[in-house]
């Protein structure tokens, strides 16, 4: 079981149905979560014996000689804010406890008949709101590199259960920072595509005009082929992007040579903690060495966006969880006899402090007397924001900088003021404001706690990311780190 | 900015959300000190600055008004908390008539 687990998926699919059945790989992992999810609790649901039945399915599959799928016998983790046909989907919220969709989300769905084989769903903090996973309104995760230190989130479950060999790849969702921000505190690769690459169709929304849906992996190459798969236009999502996915694996190897890296300086300034800024610059330096130019560059409105933000998704969410009003599906207050008392009482027993304090600053910022001053005022700066991105990208071809101000934090370090737990999504959420792809790969630790490096490009330019990522990766060993579970 | 206890209440009312007199409390002083640290975008100018919605250019996307399978109606029902022969139950809102 040992050397199955934390192995990346490209270099053991050569294996399937030579030496290796997919049932067995599906075992090695199932064995993993029961030996290490007692501790680490990435899950909210494993689906142990559909894992099973379907990696059986593959197996007889490649018995017969069929062609093989991309993803064949890819054990995998799905976010539970992504819907499951037939398996329960909670939004880590007590007021989804008892959901079981009726239809899979159309990124499952493609993983699905890609050959992936469903392990079950991960921890989150509720509603995906938070950067620490402390939110879930069931339990927090854990940080498999350092059990008394958080995984980062929102996407806290699919980054721990990647680390911890718990699962081979998961899907994220990333709104400020949830899929790249836990990526790099469990030292694993994350991705959030361009806003549009990839259907946000049965992904419970937060808010509309950020969300997107990316993987989580061991590397890069593994990132990519995932990608493939959930990428491209789906009719069920208008805001999909009807464009032609290009092929991220052949891309991969074309080397950094002549590519320009933009610098840009804000993200090196106050609350950046010396040791991730030191692996970050170093990190700088490699792709300086494997060819690349590097230059400095400016985004000045850097210390605008985490309110630009707040404001944004707030206002969004305030509009997005009205549906949970516990009428249709989900939990329902037994206590009410009139409607409005059902409303309020059923939101007030089902959602947690977090996802209340942003509906109400959501909805105080879409209130009559405050709409220009802040949600319009807020959306004139996304514009500034999305202005100094583009400005970057005349004069270079992708960004470097820190996905995480800090390489890690203690469970409980941050809960009692919501505005310390905002900042960690410092230099990832003017990424979303911008809709760009952003990806965090490991660079270092800071006493034994691994860095990330974020990489962010052009719109619809995930190749390019995904190249640098790789050539980065190539040239060091970061990667090739397990969390202390997985060694000897 | 000072957010009251009586905002709180009043936009927890236009939210839908029953709060405790120790929740209102917090959530004053939390919200305060957020939206403090959110008023540096004062100083920032923006006048004559387009707003932006959607980072990458959406448009309306139309389609053919066909007709097409739903879910079923019995499948739809079964998630709601309280149902009754393919309806969904909840608290009276009109007054019966005699």
């Amino acid at each position: 079981m040992k050397e199955l687990v934390g192995r990346p998926y490209h270099e053991l699919r050569p294996r399937l149905g030579k030496d290796l059945s997919v049932r067995e790989l599906v075992d090695a992992y199932l064995e993993n979560i029961e030996r290490l999810d007692g501790q680490v609790r990435a899950y909210l649901t494993v689906t142990a014996d559909q894992a099973r039945a379907q990696a059986q399915e593959l197996d007889g599959r490649l018995a017969r000689g069929e062609p093989l799928p991309p993803l064949a016998g890819m054990p995998v983790a799905v976010k539970d804010n992504l819907c499951t046909r037939g398996v329960r989907t909670t939004c880590g919220s007590r007021i989804l406890e008892p959901f079981v969709p009726p239809y899979d989300a159309t990124a499952v769905q493609r993983l699905r008949e890609a050959g992936a084989v469903l392990l079950g769903k991960t921890n989150l903090d509720e509603f995906a709101m938070g950067s620490s996973t402390e939110n879930s309104g069931f339990f927090p995760t854990r940080n498999p590199w350092r059990l008394d230190h958080v995984p980062g989130g929102s996407s806290g479950g699919s980054a721990a259960a990647v680390a911890a060999g718990e699962a081979l790849a998961a899907l994220g969702s990333d709104t400020g920072g949830s899929i790249r921000q836990p990526a790099s505190l469990c030292g694993v690769v994350g991705l959030k595509p361009t806003y549009g690459r990839v259907s946000r169709y049965g992904l419970v929304a937060f808010a509309s005009s950020l969300d997107q849906i990316g993987p989580l992996s061991l590397d890069v190459r593994d990132c990519a082929l995932v990608l493939q798969v959930i990428s491209g236009h789906d009719p069920h999502d208008s805001t999909s992007v009807d464009l032609p996915v290009p092929d991220f694996v052949a891309s991969l190897e074309a080397g950094v040579r002549g590519l320009r890296v933009g610098v840009p300086a804000e993200f090196f300034g106050e609350g950046l903690q010396p040791g991730v800024r030191q692996a970050v610059l170093e990190a700088v330096r490699v792709l300086e060495g494997l060819g690349a130019r590097v230059e400095e560059v400016a985004l000045p409105t850097l210390e605008y966006a985490l309110p630009t933000y707040y404001l944004i998704a707030c206002a969004e969410a305030s509009s997005n969880l009205a549906r949970y009003d516990g009428v249709a599906y989900g939990y329902r207050s037994p206590r009410a006899d009139d409607l409005y008392t059902l409303y309020a009482r059923t939101r007030a027993e089902g959602f947690g402090p977090e996802v209340k304090r942003r509906i109400m600053l959501g909805t105080f910022a879409l209130s009559e007397g405050y709409y220009e001053g802040f949600y319009k005022k807020a959306q004139q700066v996304r514009t500034l924001v999305r202005r100094d991105f583009d400005r970057c990208f005349q004069r270079v071809d992708v960004l470097a900088t820190p996905t995480s101000p800090v390489a890690g934090f203690r469970l409980g370090e941050r809960t009692a003021d919501p505005l310390q737990m905002y900042l960690a999504d410092v230099y990832t959420i003017p990424v979303n404001l911008a809709g760009l792809p952003g990806i965090s790969v490991p660079c270092g630790f800071v006493d034994g706690l691994p860095v990330g490096l974020q990489l962010v490009g052009r719109p619809f330019e995930e190749a390019t990311v995904l190249r640098v990522a790789y050539a980065y990766e190539q040239a060091t060993e970061w990667h090739r780190h397990r969390c202390p579970f997985l060694r000897g | 900015m000072r957010i009251t206890p009586e905002v709180v209440e009043r936009v927890a009312r236009l939210s839908r959300l029953e709060l405790t007199e120790e929740e209102r409390a917090t959530y004053a002083s939390q919200l305060s000190s957020i939206l403090e640290y959110f008023a540096r975008l004062d100083r920032l100018p923006t006048e004559g600055v387009e707003p932006t919605s959607h980072a990458i250019r959406v448009t309306n996307v139309f389609r053919p008004d066909q007709v097409m399978p739903s879910l079923p109606v019995e499948a739809v029902v079964a998630m709601a908390p309280q149902a009754h022969e393919g309806f969904v139950v909840v608290p009276r809102v009109l007054e019966a008539e005699e």
